[in-house]
């Protein structure tokens, strides 16, 4: 089951923050395959409402994606039925250890989740010109009830199916 | 600034928290003159949407006057009088750009939450969880409004700051449920809810050509309201047969549209009430779809569903055979306001849409948690508790 309410909050938060952490567009059943036969790594893929011109103008790619540098292969093409351009990025090398991958993700170091938010900050950037940011100065405290939930949005854009 | 925030599954207060500031080019800071209550955020009173911390502010239908804009706000400037959308929406990405503003790719901070539990992320909303942004919400003193250009729109002088601010949310959602679910000249409609999202359903359905548009609850102050405000029919669901009385009105075919305004903790007088009131409690089923069932059960064949209520996840005993077997169209949605608010002010403004009746209750901002009590309770025929901060 994918929805996550518990009957207290730190239950529900705990569960989220291992879920977020953990990803779930593979299951366990897949993860446990992904880590017999060390699959490559995935390409992730966002489609910006622009044609491909706007988005690598002079081929140029956007901050964010550039600054990644060699670390990832990054194809563009045009989205069918006119919604734009796709964008595709993933690591050049694969061969990462399940475990130390486990471990960079659980402490936000995971470059995969670098290419989650370089793709999400580009299609913003290329769409409104801008990369949305959260309210500051926060109006919320800490409590031991919210800090699972606090974790996972602290991984901002970096976590999710993209 | 003073807001309420709140505090823990039932716990509301009102304190200071820091005042809200510009953070990108394309924002506005508003001060909030009126603030409503909204059916979606008893749900998160309840503590059903596990997404809240401690000091979040609450609301997200409210009208206010531009104090501060960002470099890049082209269409507003300090003074605006402007109602707010209550979902925060770019306008650039493909879904605004096909009216879809709820789905917006970009308006939303926290992608990630509902990414995982539903597969992909709509947009944020004010006051509405991390799982949609965590912006804060309008129940204070002032707000930001990201996208201010997209989603804050001047209201006509001619618009009362108390009609204007229906506009926000539940004008919108019970216009875009009657357009989405096609209703058109000749048809038969049936409203589950008689809230203010259901009344605007219902008065949607009306302007759109509506034949016969019947509102079902069991509160009967807010159906005599639909009766006398909005022009339409009514039933009261402990005291009338619903089943019967719709195929009776609807010529024993079954209302052509069947629009659900009542969401995730819907009522009933019958069993299924305690057994899905059970299993929500123990975390079995997250929501109660008591009435979805009933629209589903009751639209006529090849008719069309809408739901407005919200949802947050698992329902269970789903009539997925009636939906199959009938033919029906299902679907939801939360509202794309920037699609339909300026023709909604302006109808305001000719006087075809009124809302001020659904304000039944004003009252300092200090006074919120109080009107969140009389509008959970529906006490002293509250259909929505409206507070004031700045005045
Ligand atoms: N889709 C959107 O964008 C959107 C926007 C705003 C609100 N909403 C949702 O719309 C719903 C209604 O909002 P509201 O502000 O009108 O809430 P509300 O609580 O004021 O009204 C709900 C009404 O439903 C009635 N009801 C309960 N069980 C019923 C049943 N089985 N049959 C018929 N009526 C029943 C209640 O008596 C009440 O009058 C909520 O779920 C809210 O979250 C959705
Ligand atoms: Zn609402
Ligand atoms: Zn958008």
């Amino acid at each position: 089951m994918r929805w996550l309410i518990g009957g207290a909050v730190v239950v529900a938060g705990g569960m989220v923050a291992r879920r977020l952490l953990g990803g779930t567009d593979q299951g366990d059943g897949h993860r446990q395959r992904g880590q017999t036969q060390r699959r490559g790594p995935r390409w992730h893929v966002a489609t910006v409402n622009r044609p491909a011109g706007d988005v690598a103008p002079g081929g140029q790619l956007p901050e964010p994606l550039a600054g990644l540098g060699d670390a990832v292969e990054v194809q563009l093409r045009p989205a069918p039925g006119d919604q734009g351009t796709e964008i595709a990025v993933r690591l050049r090398d694969g061969s990462r250890l399940p475990v130390a991958a486990a471990a960079r993700r659980a402490t936000g170091r995971d470059p995969e989740q670098a290419i989650r938010a370089a793709l999400r900050e580009s299609k913003q950037l290329i769409e409104t010109s801008e990369v949305l940011h959260p309210d500051y100065p926060p109006t919320t405290e800490p409590t031991p009830m919210n800090k699972p939930l606090r974790m996972a949005t602290q991984q901002g854009r970096r976590e999710g199916r993209l | 600034m003073k807001a309420l925030v709140w505090e823990g599954a039932n716990e509301l207060a009102v304190r200071q928290v820091p005042d809200p500031q510009l953070r990108n080019e394309q924002d506005a800071i508003v001060r909030v003159r009126k603030t409503v209550t909204c059916g979606s955020d008893l749900h998160l009173l309840g503590g059903y949407i596990p997404f809240m911390e401690r000091g979040d502010v609450l609301g997200h239908e409210f009208l206010g006057e531009i104090v501060e804009v960002g470099p890049q706000v082209r269409n507003h400037k300090v003074g605006d009088r402007v109602v707010v959308c209550s979902f925060v929406s770019c306008g650039k990405c493909w879904y605004c750009q096909h009216q879809q503003f709820s789905l917006c790719d970009n308006g939303n901070t926290n992608p990630m939450i509902t990414e995982n539990v539903w597969g992909s992320a709509p947009g944020g909303c004010y006051g509405y969880s991390h799982a949609l942004g965590g912006f804060a919400g309008s129940h204070a003193e002032y707000i930001r409004v990201p996208y201010a250009d997209q989603g804050a729109f001047t209201v006509p002088d001619e618009v009362s700051d108390e009609r204007a601010l229906f506009a926000s949310d539940s004008a919108p959602t019970g216009w875009m449920g009657a357009d989405l679910a096609g209703v058109k000249p000749g048809d038969v409609v049936a409203v589950w809810g008689a809230g203010a999202v259901g009344q605007m359903a219902a008065r949607a359905s009306v302007l759109l050509g509506a034949d016969r548009v019947i509102v079902i609850d069991r509160l009967d102050n807010r159906l005599q309201m639909a009766q006398t405000h909005l022009g339409v029919e009514t039933l009261n669901y402990e005291q009338q047969d619903v089943s019967g009385e719709l195929l009776e009105r609807s010529g024993g075919r079954g209302p052509d549209v069947c629009i659900e305004a009542v969401g995730m903790e819907s009522h009933s007088s019958g069993p299924q009430f305690w057994y899905d009131q059970v299993k929500q409690q123990l975390r079995i089923e997250s929501d109660r779809p008591i009435a979805a069932r009933e629209a589903i059960y009751n639209c006529r064949k090849g008719g069309s569903v809408f739901v407005l209520g919200v949802f947050a996840g698992l329902v269970d005993k789903f009539p997925l055979g009636a939906v199959m077997n009938k033919g029906l169209t299902l679907r939801g949605a939360q509202q794309h306001g920037q699609r339909y608010i300026p023709m909604l002010l302006e109808r305001m403004a000719r006087g075809e849409l009124v809302t001020e009746h659904l304000a039944t209750h004003t009252m300092p901002l200090d006074e919120a948690p109080r009107g969140y009590d009389m509008f959970k309770q529906k006490l002293d025929g509250c259909v929505r508790a409206v507070f004031q901060p700045t005045s």
